[in-house]
């Protein structure tokens, strides 16, 4: 019985929290990968695009529920996404045109484009901040959970309650689809494949006739997709505020870089193995140990190697590690 | 290389933030002074030219391909071999001259409009997509076709049977030979009515080399003219129907094949006795 206790206090704290984040981290880190591997440059400004996005959905959630429109169990921000991806996809291909265009057309090196895009980041960080403010933002409804802690005691007897947020499960679900309609894409699809190709080698991309406008374009549609369902989702689980989601930068890179910068499959073992090593460290162990171990050998202190004030040293510290180490990543990035 | 601030280097080797190996194509089409001396199915007519703003490399050079014929450009080292090639592709600020397909001049086309117009290339190096399977490349290489690519598909897996037992494999992970067989193998998908080779035996053993040659034929009696710079100048001027000898971007002799091979001169400066 103890051991089952154990396993849904682990169940609750730790993997079906670090699972929900992980897969927001990874439709994060997608986005940055595929910029990274087809317009050859870290984009900085990932993590504030995921911010617009997710403001136009709230904004658009505010106007749904105004107008008494409602997805029933299910957060009205699910009906508001395909908006906040059509706007957020203005905004990216708007950018690529008034910003990246002209330095593609120079030939510039990547180095200029990512300082091009800590610029874009300053602006639109502005823009959100303008728009929305600087505040927490909850936009959640529906049922918040598929299974609360008490209904699940009542279920099992067990001491421990296992509690999953409807978010949870939501971004679960989401990311799923999302991560399969990808590859999907990208490798049975004509357009996915001349944007690998394109990715692999742009000379010859070329010379097989290969409009690469068309695929850059594409390519920000697909992020703007990405960054906004990844915005939402992280919005839903936990809150939205502008200055979070410029701090997920670190986290999203991490992940891409962990996983291989330009491999997609990389992004999401490394947005997990991020989540994972989050809320792993920062979690207090002391209440699963004491399950387990008999009562005489108890442990008095919490078990929490980091307080989580201090999550953003992990991913800081396995971007350092990787860096050192194995620069290329676990699956050995570089092309999509 | 040049003034623009925007390519400069520096700061740009770190791989986490900047992905190296961008695109190098530059498309320079048009001359401003266009030539015509004669005509042949595929020529680049009296070019003069060179990269960028630089010195001229190539002087009144001219090229002729015609239907059925493997023609081979030979030459010293630095002798604009590669250069030419990459004139007739519209790759090289060219300030005189003409090219003409088929009777219809594209001296103005970018390169990819000329790969729209018939012409397949394979470049020397970086000529497959490494991380694609055999199969990938040749489907990107007929990626301008809207139509139906599995009959072509079936005869570049005829010409090359090694590549239809490794279809699903990522190219990169293939021998030299077998990658140069990808290489040309996409360029043929576009059904180009020319197919231009930049030095397709590079770095491969002479024994692949000779496998390599048998295959150029077996393209080359399929009906598609043949233009190919050639380092084995031996080897390639026995296979070739029409030869240019290139020295210092000047055409120095042209004549068949066999002619070349037996010509005192060539085989004194150039072939080594």
């Amino acid at each position: 019985m103890d051991l089952l206790n154990a396993l849904v206090t682990l169940l609750n704290f730790v993997i079906i929290p670090a699972t929900a984040y992980g897969a927001q981290l990874a439709l994060g880190a997608l986005g940055v990968t595929l910029i990274y591997g087809i317009l050859r440059f870290s984009n900085f400004a990932h993590g504030d695009t995921m911010a617009f996005g997710t403001m136009v959905v709230i904004l658009c959630t505010w106007a749904l529920q105004g107008a008494g429109i409602t997805l029933g169990p299910l957060p009205t921000a699910l009906l508001a996404l395909p908006i906040g991806i059509a706007v957020t996809g203005l905004l990216v291909v708007g950018t690529d045109k008034m910003v990246y265009r002209f330095y593609r057309r120079q030939k510039a090196k990547p180095v200029i484009y990512v300082i091009a895009s800590l610029g874009v980041m300053f602006i639109l960080n502005g823009i959100v901040r303008f728009i929305i403010g600087v505040d927490d933002q909850r936009f959640a409804d529906g049922e918040r959970f598929i299974i609360s802690a008490g209904t699940f005691r009542d279920m099992t007897g067990l001491e421990e309650g296992l509690a999953f947020r409807t978010s949870q499960g939501l971004t679960i679900v989401v990311a799923l689809i999302a991560m399969a309609l990808l590859f999907w894409f990208l490798n049975r699809t004509r357009t996915g494949k001349s944007m690998r190709a394109f990715s692999d080698n742009e000379d010859l991309a070329l010379l097989s006739g290969i409009n690469p406008e068309r695929v850059v374009m594409i390519t920000w549609l697909i992020v703007a997709a990405l960054a906004t369902t990844a915005g939402v989702l992280y919005g839903l689980d936990k809150s939205f505020k502008p200055f979070t989601y410029f701090q997920l930068l670190l986290p999203i890179f991490a992940s891409a870089i962990v996983g291989g910068l330009g491999n997609p499959v990389g992004a999401i073992l490394g947005g997990f193995l991020i989540a994972f090593s989050e809320v792993g460290v920062t979690y207090a162990f002391r209440k699963v140990v004491a399950y387990i171990l008999p009562e005489s050998m108890e442990p008095s202190g919490l078990l929490q190697l980091l307080s989580t004030d201090y999550k953003f040293a992990v991913s800081f510290g396995i971007l350092l590690i990787v860096l050192l180490f194995k620069p290329t990543g676990i699956m050995k990035g570089k092309s999509v | 290389m040049s003034d623009n601030p925007y390519q400069n280097d520096r700061g740009n080797k770190d791989w986490s933030i900047a992905k190296q190996g961008g695109g190098t194509l530059t498309a320079s089409p048009g001359t401003g002074h266009a030539m015509n001396t004669r005509d042949a199915f595929l020529i680049g007519d009296s070019m003069t030219g060179g990269y960028g703003g630089g010195p001229d490399i190539l002087h009144e050079c001219t090229i002729a391909v015609n239907p059925g014929e493997i023609t081979v450009i030979v030459g010293p080292n630095g002798a604009g071999k590669s250069t030419a090639m990459k004139a007739v592709f519209g790759m090289l600020n060219v300030r005189q001259g003409s090219v003409r397909l088929d009777g219809e001049d594209i001296t103005d086309l970018s390169p990819q409009d000329r790969v729209g117009c018939g012409m397949g290339f394979v470049p020397q190096t970086n000529n497959i997509f490494t991380s694609m399977t055999v199969e990938e490349n040749l489907e990107m290489g007929a990626f301008i076709r809207r139509d139906d690519i599995r009959g072509t598909m079936e005869q570049v897996y005829e010409l090359f049977p090694i590549l239809k037992d490794k279809r699903r494999q990522p190219a990169g992970e293939l021998s030299g030979g077998q990658r140069q067989q990808v290489a040309v193998g996409r360029a043929l998908m576009t059904q180009p009515k020319v197919l231009m080779l930049d030095e397709p035996t590079a770095g491969v053993s002479p024994i692949v080399m000779d496998e390599l040659f048998d295959r150029i034929i077996e393209v080359s009696r399929t009906g598609i003219p043949i233009l190919m710079v050639e380092q084995n100048a031996r080897q390639a001027l026995a296979i070739a129907d029409r030869g240019y000898v290139l020295v210092q971007g000047r055409n120095a002799h042209t004549g068949t094949g066999k002619e070349l091979l037996a010509d005192p001169e060539v085989r004194r400066s150039f072939l080594g006795g």
